[in-house]
């Protein structure tokens, strides 16, 4: 763990969204013992590095590789959970769970439902989604919709560093199963983090980043830095309201409808593809319960149903950006 | 259950009595089934008695077992009563799972039954994380996972099979080869005879028994579980057994004939065989038989009366238990459901 960062007098540190993830891994190791990481080279942290280190310090037995096979990995935190452990289990790139759809979606999913509340499934699935790596369509995906929209399970989506520290700790402490999906091109973002052990942030708790009269703008994980940007930029032109839901299941609601009553506007940016997605579910609530306190149809702003290509020039071509959640704003001033 | 101790005459007539329990209990589901009070589908297990009592009786009340669509026997081995399971399957609030889960999904963790598991295969893996529990504690208990001749054709399973061999964790996976996966043949679905063979190539022991007879059985399940309480890892056990009724209650059974059936039934039953066995052996007479026969079917009279008379599961359950921690959504859309009115009229 390198701790090189400064630490301020409120008791944060300023630390990137890997190391803060990181960070709060260890916590919860050191404060439960039940508390265990498997994966595929975790002993290594091997995969994006998250994991650095906690194979030193906290060695084999709470710290596991598995055989490439997710279904097992997957399935086996599932059985782990409903006897007695808090896995923590790593499915590596989002786009890999098709091969343990049957494990997330029947049983970590299913479970205790289907057994009349008997059994708790406290299991944590951790996957990277997003693209910008050229790593293609096959390793650069954003499928949280698709957890999502299965019943029985909570997904996790933060776009700061804090929100992500204060999240995994949430999600393990957690009774219920969680997918904790983190985006692979800002693990290296910083910014500050509460160092106290005691820091968590709730499942369905969004924040409100940057606060404005004008345009509500719900962004999440990568995109919510591009609408903060944006929200810069447009300084003096427009006052932007920016929120990150950091928990896509549960959603907060409540403080997207407050906002939109405010502003009575709304742009939804997220990197899933945009069809029957995160975005629609946003846009449905915010109709549901709040149609008339739109001054403006919302805008979504989000991949276009494409995979991801790997070109860069084809990449960048379909993935969203600031400049595409700036349009959407203007759109709806 | 505990565990049976088939060196103790009267353990044997335990046995007996809970493959005769089983027994009465399908034939109960068959027949309520039929007469239309039990919803949903069906999988009896009439035949396998031998494997179910076999294998559970090798396990203290602390192990765990995972098993299939085919559950009944496996659940009642482990000790379920007989009257909350049925009126799970009848679907009522006295059920295991407030009727949410069915004949397909019954558990009860309190007697370390983990859960039957429909998708084909699944349980694999769940069992195998149970025993990466009893690893990392170092408990005095382990996994047991049933699984079909079917489920070895699915690909989790091996991930399951792997993993456990490599982690050496304390399970042990019981095959049961009842010889058809639905209506499929095992000569069409697998290319070997044993499926035991497999475990050679995972590293770990493997055994094909008769699952007709339930002390054989018993001995490899026990054998097993000394290995994996030895921290020596897996043991594949294939009990090769057959099952009297369809797939489910209704299949009309083309894929076989009812001589094949009937050969199975007279000559091999692992109830009757074992009734002449404790015969011979002076362990009892037909009068203890004829005894444990009114007991098993009293029991099962009761049951089903349990079962009838049982309130139906409330309504209100059918939006609880999604999570621990509730999510506020499941609680605004039962609202909605409960107002039985489209959405916009709350304006
Ligand atoms: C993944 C999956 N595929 C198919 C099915 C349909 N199905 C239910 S039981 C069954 C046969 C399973 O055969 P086997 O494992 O031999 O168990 P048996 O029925 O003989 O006890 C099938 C194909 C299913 N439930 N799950």
């Amino acid at each position: 763990m390198s701790r090189t960062q400064s630490t301020n007098e409120n008791g944060t540190e300023t630390m990137s969204v890997r190391e803060a993830i990181r960070e709060g891994l260890r916590e919860e190791m050191q404060a439960d013992e039940m508390v265990m990481l498997y994966g595929q080279d975790e002993e290594s942290g091997e995969s994006f590095e998250v994991t650095d280190g906690l194979y030193e310090e906290f060695g084999q037995r709470r710290v596991r590789n598995t055989p490439i096979s997710e279904a097992a990995q997957v399935g086996g935190a599932v059985g782990a959970a409903a006897t007695g452990l808090r896995p923590v289990v790593e499915v590596s790139f989002s786009d890999f769970i098709g091969v343990c759809f049957d494990q997330l979606m029947n049983q970590a999913g299913k479970t205790r439902y289907m057994f009349g509340g008997e059994s708790r499934v406290p299991v944590v699935m951790r996957a990277t989604e997003g693209g910008g790596k050229s790593a293609a369509a096959q390793h650069s995906g954003t499928v949280h919709t698709l957890v999502a929209h299965l019943p029985g399970l909570k997904v996790v989506a933060p776009g700061t560093p804090a929100a992500s520290k204060g999240l995994i700790k949430a999600s393990i402490r957690s009774d219920d199963p969680v997918m904790f999906f983190e985006n692979k091109t800002i693990y290296n973002e910083r910014g500050p983090v509460p160092t106290d052990e005691s820091y968590t942030v709730p499942l369905g708790e969004a924040s409100v980043e940057r606060v404005g009269e004008d345009v509500t703008v719900v962004a999440t994980q990568r995109l919510l830095g591009e609408a903060l940007s944006v929200a810069d930029g447009l300084a003096g032109e427009a006052s932007v309201e920016v929120i990150d839901p950091r928990t896509i299941y549960p959603l907060d609601t409540e403080t997207i409808l407050e906002s939109v009553e405010k502003t009575g506007a709304l742009v939804i940016a997220d990197e899933s593809p945009m069809s029957y997605g995160f975005h629609a579910e946003v846009m449905a609530r915010v109709v549901e319960d709040g149609f008339f306190t739109l001054d403006a149809p919302p805008q979504r702003v989000g991949v276009p149903d494409t995979p991801i290509p790997f070109a860069p020039d084809l990449e960048g071509e379909v993935l969203p950006d600031a400049p595409d959640v700036e349009r959407a704003v203007k759109r709806v001033l | 259950m505990a565990q049976i101790d088939f060196n103790e005459p009267r353990e044997r007539t335990e046995a007996l009595r809970r493959m005769m329990l089983i027994r009465e209990f399908e034939d109960a589901v068959g027949d309520r089934f039929a007469d239309g009070e039990i919803p949903g589908f069906v999988h009896l297990s009439q035949g396998q008695e031998g494997v179910a009592v076999g294998a559970v009786g090798a396990l203290t009340e602390d192990d765990y077992v995972t098993s299939t669509h085919r559950a009944h026997g496996h659940s009642l081995a482990k000790g379920l009563d007989p009257d909350r399971l049925l009126a799970e399957l009848y679907g009522k609030e006295t059920g295991y799972c407030d009727g949410k889960g069915g004949s397909m999904h019954v558990a009860s963790l309190e007697v370390g039954m983990l859960g039957a598991q429909p998708i084909v295969g699944a349980s694999v893996p769940l069992g195998t994380g149970a025993a990466i529990t009893a690893q990392y504690t170092d408990a005095d208990w382990m996994s047991l996972t049933f699984l079909g001749d079917g489920a070895v054709a699915e690909g989790q399973v091996h991930e399951a099979f792997n993993l456990a061999a490599t982690w050496e964790l304390p399970v042990v996976f019981v095959i049961e080869n009842n010889l058809y996966s639905e209506g499929m043949p095992f000569d069409d679905q697998h290319n070997i005879e044993d499926l035991a063979d497999m475990a050679a190539s995972y590293g770990v022991p493997g055994e094909t028994v008769d699952g007709q007879d339930v002390e054989t059985v018993n001995a490899a399940v026990s054998q097993a579980r000394e290995r994996a309480l030895d921290g020596e890892g897996p043991t594949l056990v294939e009990a090769k057994t057959y099952r009297y009724r369809g797939h489910f209650e209704g299949d009309q059974e083309p894929y076989r004939t009812a001589e094949e059936v009937d050969e199975w039934r007279t000559e091999r039953d692992p109830i009757d065989n074992y009734v002449d066995e404790l015969l011979e052996t002076g362990v009892l007479t037909e009068d203890d038989v004829a005894d444990l026969e009114r007991s098993v079917e009293s029991e099962l009279a009761d049951a089903v009366e349990f079962a009838r008379e049982s309130e139906t599961a409330s309504k209100d359950v059918a939006f609880d238990d999604v999570f621990v921690e509730p999510a506020p959504e499941i609680a605004a859309h039962r609202e909605r459901v409960a107002r039985r009115e489209p959405n916009w009229s709350v304006y």
